[in-house]
């Protein structure tokens, strides 16, 4: 017990160390060089900010990752039964796996900007569309590579078990997959909040972090700007590290020998 | 009664295409209860080929197959023999245990009575103290000693074994020969041994069967002389030495005829 103790204080003390320091030099920075506050608010202004302003910016990180959330849930199941139904059918994989990979290098989160003009420009609606499709793709393509890619021995094994296709299905494919759904959601959770940030940047509602950010500098408050973007950043901080809890409770000694990302 | 047997049989593998294999031609072999026979030859001479027919993993493209009185695919719906890689193939996301049980599983055991044939047959591999430990946290030669468990679990009246000790040291491996002939021993399984070992082939069987590639046959079939229970002193016997001549020869003349190599002379 002791000892992990001991490599959890190695491995936090000096990002910790890194961190006071960078902010401790941002924070001399601003006030030695008397720097403006539309050009950089100083640590302290933000923090300041932000507690003043936390009802709202708490509001508005509800708004923001309620859109990630569902986004991320949503995307996620529909990205693990599609590719139960791609391991079944291997045309339907050749098919779809060349263009989701193709969808998933390009920056499709614009597409709600057409999403918006198909709902209610109030709806959150889209937002949460548009999380789900950038979750579903990074999903889609790992977990179906953790379906397919099963040693070839394990087939044999099974077959020599008199296993029925559904019984290699449920004792070796899915489990073979579950660390490469994990790995995927490491991905998926932060790109999630990004999604729902960026998609407020096309228009809607003004009430989630990303939108507020916008509308702060524009009306020249940058240090309520910067108190939004602390939120933000602890709203995916947040989503990091549930997944990775969630990894490696449920891959227990497994998550740092088999770690393949792909998006 | 036979435990196997082979007549006429062939495997042609992509037949008629530019890329045809013809793998196997014409065999003919018959394997009596609780013989272990070993297949040995130059790498594509087909033994690991003529393993996977008698395991139904494959079909043959001409002749027959008879694996325990039925047909083979019948064999294979029964869980009528056990097989065991050069992987030991154990899934990771499973226990020494719960790998085990998974044919077990398979056949719709309840689950205590599933656990007590796993303790049972770790107590034979004498891993009883390792059945809630997972796969990664055993060494090479236990693994191996899991899987044969595994290989073991449902009582087959036949084991098949493809180099199921290629990939351990020296050490472990004659060990693990003699462990396997003992288990083996007990419940009068017979096994079918693929391998490329010569002194490994001599030291387990009552037969050695010696194939020669492009296609894939039988060139000769060796009886070892040893008398009675195999041992550690066995290894020492004139008449292991003089098994290891015999299919060193025979295995010579495969090599003559062929550019084949692949053969471990140790």
């Amino acid at each position: 017990m002791s000892s992990r103790f001991g490599s959890f204080v190695r491995s936090v003390i000096p990002p910790l160390i890194f961190g006071t320091i960078f902010i401790a030099l941002w924070e001399l920075a601003v006030k030695g060089l008397d720097l403006k506050p539309y050009f950089l608010a100083a640590p302290s202004t933000i923090w300041q900010m932000f507690v003043e302003n936390f009802g709202l910016i708490w509001g508005a990180t509800k708004v923001s990752g309620a859109n990630a959330l569902i986004g991320l849930l949503t995307g996620t199941l529909f990205g693990v039964l599609m590719s139960l139904v791609l391991s079944r059918f291997r045309i339907l994989n050749d098919i779809v796996t060349p263009l989701a990979i193709a969808l998933n290098a390009v920056p499709i989160f614009v597409l709600v900007a057409v999403l918006n003009n198909m709902f209610s420009i109030t709806s959150e609606i889209p937002r949460r569309i548009m999380v789900m499709l950038v979750v579903y793709f990074i999903v889609l393509i790992n977990v179906a590579r953790g379906l397919t890619q099963v040693s070839a021995t394990h087939v044999e094994l099974m077959k020599s078990y008199a296993a029925s296709d559904l019984a290699i299905l449920r004792k070796v494919r899915v489990p073979n997959a579950v660390p490469f759904l994990f790995t995927a959601l490491k991905v998926a959770a932060p790109a999630s909040v990004i999604t729902a940030f960026v998609s407020e940047y096309f228009g809607g509602s003004q009430n989630g972090l990303g939108s507020r950010i916008t509308s702060n500098i524009a009306i020249s408050k940058n240090s309520v700007a910067w108190a939004y973007v602390l939120g933000a950043c602890l709203l995916g901080l947040a989503f990091y590290i549930v997944s990775s809890v969630l990894e490696g409770a449920a891959t227990p000694g497994r998550s740092t020998r088999r770690t393949r990302v792909s998006r | 009664m036979s435990a196997v047997e082979l007549t006429g049989v062939s495997k042609i593998f992509n037949k008629g295409a530019g890329n045809q294999v013809d793998a196997l031609l014409d065999i003919d072999l018959s394997i009596s209860t609780g013989e272990f026979v070993s297949l040995i030859g130059p790498s594509g001479c087909g033994k690991s080929t003529l393993l996977r027919l008698i395991a139904n993993l494959i079909e043959p493209t001409d002749g027959s197959l008879i694996v325990n009185g039925k047909s083979p695919k019948q064999a294979r719906l029964d869980q009528d023999y056990g097989m065991a890689f050069q992987q030991s193939g154990l899934f990771e996301w499973r226990s020494v245990a719960k790998n085990i049980e998974l044919p077990l599983e398979l056949k719709g055991w309840s689950a205590a009575k599933r656990r007590e044939r796993a303790l049972e047959m770790l107590e034979l591999v004498k891993l009883t103290d390792f059945a809630d430990h997972y796969p990664w946290q055993l060494s090479g030669g236990m693994q191996q000693r899991v899987a044969i468990a595994r290989a073991l679990a449902v009582h087959p009246a036949l084991l098949l074994m493809d180099e199921p000790f290629g990939a351990l040291d020296e050490m472990t491996r004659e060990h693990m020969q003699s462990e396997l002939l003992s288990i083996c021993r007990k419940a009068g399984t017979t096994v079918v041994f693929v391998t490329h070992s010569i002194p490994e082939a001599v030291y387990l069987s009552n037969r050695v069967v010696v194939m020669s590639p492009r296609p894939g046959r039988i060139t000769e079939v060796i009886d070892v002389e040893i008398k009675g229970d195999r041992s550690d002193s066995t290894r020492d016997d004139k008449a292991f030495f003089s098994g290891i001549s015999a299919v060193r020869a025979a295995l010579r003349g495969v090599e003559l005829d062929s550019t084949a190599r692949g053969i471990e002379d140790r």
